[in-house]
């Protein structure tokens, strides 16, 4: 006995949730999800990535638009009638019941036999390495095997969307990076659609295919890991993933899709994504900052307020006319001294225009 | 799922309806629905037996009912998400209701109920009963289609269970608790000769007896409604007291055994209402042991002042000082200790910061308690019947409207509802006002410090006031077990086990074993009709909790104020809007057992529902929701996961439940019958032809009994669990016995 993957694409169309006639959770969100991919709903709290992934569960129903899975319209059906397991932040498992109680609960419900509920409960517990733990009760496991438990639980009915809810924030700092790898395991090797709600940049880029960014209930930007942190459209991307320094410049020309950027007296050509001549702003990885004395004479110049040794790197802070610059540093530059004129320069990749 | 044919759940209330109209005896038959004998009374065709079908045959606003039962069948093959699906349900469960009550309404006893009809059809020579087990499955069946339309037409999220259980719990609390006060009130608008008059109303509404206030100036008495009110705030006040000073004692003064203080809040919940008053009458009535006492050193004549407001007055305190001691003991508990710890960094001394700090944070929680007080005292029914002398209260003046050679509901009516208007007021007080306010400090984390003790002076006198009524408490408890042994109370003093053989001999005879003691009938009967409706009232409490904490409806406020409102009728209100509206068709339940357990069900219906909503509340939702997303429909869920882990407050429900109904009085005694007489109410019989022997002993029977029920529940559910649940059960909304 094997469980399969039954994957199924998910669409949302023009959907806004409001609660009680009051709080647009959601609003007017359309995107796809592809069959078979792991996509993540990225935001700070209470931007409406749980309300959108209960959507799709079908424990909220959608006040305005269109939900359509697998390429059936399942907008106005309960979660009971719906092909989509979840598992919960708290994991929900029912206390009452054993383990193997528990992943076999909704197969029974759904009519197969005593032998094959059997059969994919205990491949089910297989699969996520729980083997014999079967007879016991939830209470008796730690915190990383009930996720197990309730991964396991959701996977045995081979649903066609399994959703996750920030599954790691229970989890204590060292078992997170473990479990997501093993949730990433499972999706790619039984090619299942999974949506995933976290509010942490770092394993969102770890685990997904796509990223949905979202905030203040609407969409900000939707593209791959990569995507997302070499090219931000807006400040609130660029910040939100990764750090960035946000910095006013002014676009001086633009042929052929490249820009001719001012900032502080330094030119530089970037990529123009759209943007017209005029004053725009552009965002900078602190680490593809570079700074060197002042004489060094490129770049433009700026004032080092603070310089911070934290282990891995260097932490510099940097006042110039182009508003206050956070720079990163593998390695301390002696040359550098606080309070004293400094030159800031980017690497090739650096700075990014943003459209928006 | 969509599906074609016909829903499933449509099919089973359709053939359930279908097969209650053809088969089932329509009316309700004399001896009430518990009685078989229909079976052989010309069932299904003929007489007392006849079903819906053929009484049709004689009666024809009858056969309507079976045109809007078929009707679903017109959905046949279509969708749920269909229109005309929910339409034509949504038409046969609604038409199919209101004519079902239309009829019962406008054709009773008597041929029409309305004069219009009469005027329109002629006097017609047509009767019918009280509704039977045709008529209420057929309803069922039509409530169902209703909610099924609905729930069709996507109301809460398209739920049919859901649905369907609101609208049954609206139903009943409808039939059983607003349609009977209705009836009251109109009761009260009616002459003797049956017509309705405004005129008639005010003047019984402004009798001198209920409103006088003689008593101010001069004269003898007052009117019942000012000594009501006045008894009332009365015990609302010094109980509060009390209670305040037990919870003092227990948190604020270092005192070891609090345990056994909260142990001693059990008693009044296994004690019969009338019980402390009786002790009263043992302790200070005429032959009583203090008066005879104080007479033989003082040489004065006995007299009866313990009857009248006295009386009344430290029997309620005794019985209600533990439910206030339950109410602010979380109250005192509730104020965070770093309130006070921070008053006192600020220079305060431990007097000032009670006064200024620890007082007003408690300030909520005291109202709270006096209006509970209030409204006990208010709905109190059983100590004013055997203390009040001549000091009337409303509650009895209610039955005695009834009972006595006055005989006149009207009148009861419009002193029940003078009544409900001082509960009603003082509940609505609790739930919106005090319920806006909240001084709630508790705030769960890093709150470790201590409640700083009293200073010296006030513990010495908290200690002595709470050391005294200890000691009067144990002494009334005392006296009533003592006090059943012995035979004639004041006048032959001596030990006798007579009241008990009495009461609850056992003999042989040719037949066997013979309960030859004159307890045992009630006795029986009030087991019986406890245990009946124990579970009944815990299945619609957590139901109606269920629906309360995990579904959200529009009129969800609404909904769950109309179901605790109950707490705030005073079971005499009950009892007699019961006799009005019970007695006569469409529903005619008068001198069954089933109106007892009708009363008890739904007098103890909040119980249930606070016990669940209080266990349920902690119940983390995304269970449900697990289920839910596993393929579990929401009656799946509710069966399956909820109930299970509900199972503790399931017991509680089921057991105070049962020792409420074993203790209730109030409604009880204008309810039971010749056939089902209860334990209370016989007692209460006694006690009037002064055999007080006999009531006492069977009382201290009584509270053995229950008793042993809540011990054996401890056993069941463990220790820790019990406080705790009685606590929610009992400090929230209840009135009287
Ligand atoms: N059941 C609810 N009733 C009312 N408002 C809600 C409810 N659930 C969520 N909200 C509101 O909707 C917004 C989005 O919530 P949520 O989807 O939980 O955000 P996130 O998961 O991104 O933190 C928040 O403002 C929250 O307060
Ligand atoms: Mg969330």
């Amino acid at each position: 006995m094997k469980i399969k993957g039954n994957a199924a694409s998910v669409e949302f169309e023009h959907v806004t949730k409001v609660y009680g006639g009051m709080v647009k959770a959601v609003d007017d969100v359309s995107f796809a999800v592809a069959a078979g991919t792991l996509v993540t709903l990225l935001g700070p709290s209470g931007c409406g990535k749980t309300t959108t992934l209960r959507m799709i569960a079908g424990l909220e129903m959608a006040t305005a638009g269109r939900i359509v899975i697998g390429g059936r319209d399942v907008t106005k059906l309960p979660a009971t009638d719906r092909d989509v397991s979840m598992v919960f932040q708290s994991y929900a498992l029912f206390p009452h019941m054993s383990v193997q109680e528990n992943v076999s609960y909704g197969l029974k419900l759904s009519g197969h036999s005593k032998d094959e509920v059997r059969e994919r409960t205990e491949a089910g517990l297989a699969l996520v390495g729980l083997k014999g733990y079967g007879s016991r009760s939830p209470s008796e496991l730690s915190g990383g095997q009930q996720q197990r438990v309730a991964v396991a639980r959701a996977l045995v009915l081979e649903p066609e969307v399994l959703l996750f809810d920030e599954p790691l924030s229970n989890l204590d700092a060292k078992l997170r990076r473990q479990v997501r790898e093993e949730i990433r395991e499972i999706q790619t090797s039984l090619g299942l659609t999974v949506v995933y709600v976290t509010h942490d940049q770092e394993e969102a880029l770890a685990v997904s295919d796509r990223i949905i960014v979202m905030n203040n209930a609407v969409i900000a930007q939707m593209g791959t890991p990569r995507q997302l942190y070499e090219a931000p459209d807006t400040a609130f991307v660029a910040d939100f993933i990764g750090e960035a320094n946000i910095l006013p410049c002014v676009v001086e020309d633009v042929t052929d899709g490249r820009a001719q950027v001012r900032i502080d007296g330094m030119t530089v050509t970037l990529a123009a994504r759209g943007v017209g001549k005029g004053p725009a702003r552009l965002a900078v990885r602190p680490n593809r900052i570079l700074l060197a004395p002042a004489a060094a004479k490129s770049g433009f110049t700026g004032t080092l307020r603070k310089a911070t040794y934290v282990g891995s790197h260097w932490e510099y802070s940097v006042e110039s006319a182009a508003g206050n610059i956070f720079a990163k540093a593998l390695d301390g530059d002696d040359r550098l001294t606080v309070g004293g004129p400094v030159a800031i320069g980017f690497t090739a990749e650096g700075p990014v225009l943003l459209p928006q | 799922m969509l599906r074609h044919g016909l829903d499933r759940n449509v099919t089973f209330w359709l053939l359930t309806g279908l097969a209650a109209f053809v088969l089932l005896p329509w009316y309700g038959i004399e001896r009430g629905y518990l009685d078989m004998r229909w079976i052989t009374g010309g069932w299904p065709f003929r007489g007392s037996g006849a079903s819906g079908l053929f009484a049709g045959l004689e009666r024809p606003w009858l056969l309507p009912h079976l045109v809007f039962l078929l009707l679903p069948l017109a959905a046949w093959g279509r969708l749920k998400s269909d229109p005309l699906f929910s339409a034509t349900l949504l038409f046969a469960g609604a038409g199919g209701l209101i004519w079902l009550l239309l009829q019962g309404f406008a054709i009773g006893l008597n041929g029409f109920e309305w004069s219009w009809l009469e005027a329109l059809f002629g006097p017609q020579d047509i009767r019918q009963f009280g509704m039977g087990y045709g008529a209420l499955f057929t309803a069922a069946a039509f409530l169902f289609f209703l909610s099924s339309g609905l729930a069709a037409r996507g109301v809460v999220n398209g739920d049919t269970f859901v649905v369907g259980s609101i609208g049954f719990v609206i139903a009943v609390v409808g039939i059983f608790i607003f349609f009977p006060i209705m009836k009251m009130f109109i009761a009260g608008l009616q002459t003797d000769d049956g017509s309705y008059s405004l005129s008639v109303f005010i003047a019984k509404f402004a009798d001198r007896k209920i409103w006088s206030l003689a008593c101010m100036t001069g004269g003898t008495r007052c009117g019942v409604a000012w000594n009501s009110l006045f008894l009332a705030v009365m015990v609302g006040l010094f109980s509060t007291l009390l209670g305040l000073v037990f919870a003092l004692v227990v948190t604020r003064t270092g005192f070891r055994f609090g345990r056994f203080l909260r142990a001693m809040t059990l008693l009044p919940i296994i004690t019969p209402p009338f019980v402390i008053g009786l002790a009263i009458i043992l302790l200070f009535g005429l032959s009583g042991t203090v008066t005879t006492t104080i007479a033989g050193i003082t040489g004065m004549q006995p007299t009866r002042w313990v009857y009248g407001f006295t009386g009344v007055f430290i029997a309620q305190l005794l019985a209600f000082t533990p439910i206030a001691f339950l109410v602010l003991i979380g109250v005192v508990e509730g104020v965070s200790p770093s309130m006070e710890e921070a008053a006192q960094t600020l220079r305060a001394g431990r007097w000032h910061t009670f006064r200024t700090v620890s007082l007003p944070l408690m300030r909520p929680g005291l109202a709270n308690a006096f209006l509970l007080g209030f409204i006990e005292s208010m709905a109190d029914f059983g100590n004013p019947l055997v203390l009040s002398g001549n000091f009337d209260v409303l509650s009895t003046e209610i039955f005695f409207a009834i009972v006595g050679a006055q005989n006149d509901a009207g009148r009861a009516a419009v002193l029940a509802m003078v009544l409900l208007f001082f509960t009603l007021a003082a509940f609505y007080l609790q739930r919106f006002w005090l319920g806006k306010k909240s001084y709630t400090t508790l705030t769960g984390k890093g709150d470790s410090g201590h409640h700083p003790l009293l200073p010296k002076q006030l513990r010495y006198v908290l200690f002595a006031i709470a050391g005294v009524w200890t000691v009067f408490t144990l002494v009334v408890y005392f006296i009533i077990i003592y006090g059943s042994f012995v035979e004639v109370w004041g006048l032959k003093n001596n030990l006798t086990f007579n009241h008990y053989v009495r009461a609850f001999g056992l003999s042989w005879n040719e037949f066997g074993l013979h309960f030859s003691g004159a307890a045992w009938d009630s006795f029986w009967t009030t087991l019986q009709i406890s245990a009946i409706s124990a579970p009944l009232t815990a299945a619609i409490g957590l139901l109606t909790a269920y629906l309360l904490v995990r579904q959200s409806f529009a009129g969800k406020q609404a909904f769950e104020f109309t179901t605790m409102l109950s707490f705030a009728v005073p079971g005499t209100v009950i009892g007699v809007s019961y006799i009005v509206a019970f007695n006569v068709p469409p529903i005619e339940l008068t001198g069954t057992g089933l109106i007892l357990i009708l009363s008890f069900i739904f007098r103890n219906m909040p119980v249930g529902v606070r016990a669940g909503v209080a266990s349920m509340s902690q119940l983390d939702k995304s269970l449900d929701e697990a289920s839910l997303t596993l393929g579990a429909n929401s009656w799946q869920t509710f069966r399956k996961i909820i109930l299970p882990l509900l199972r503790p407050a399931i017991l509680a429900a089921l057991v105070y439940s049962f020792v409420r109904a074993m203790t209730a009085i109030s409604a009880v005694i204008f309810l039971v019958s010749a056939r089902y007489d209860m334990a209370t109410s016989y007692i209460i019989g006694r006690v009037e032809n002064n055999d007080y022997g006999l009531a006492i002993a069977y009382s201290t029977v009584l509270i053995f009994v229950m008793f042993a029920a809540i011990g054996l529940f401890q056993l069941l559910v463990g220790r820790r669990q019990l406080g705790r649940r009685f606590d929610q059960s009992r400090t929230n909304w209840e009135a009287g016995g």
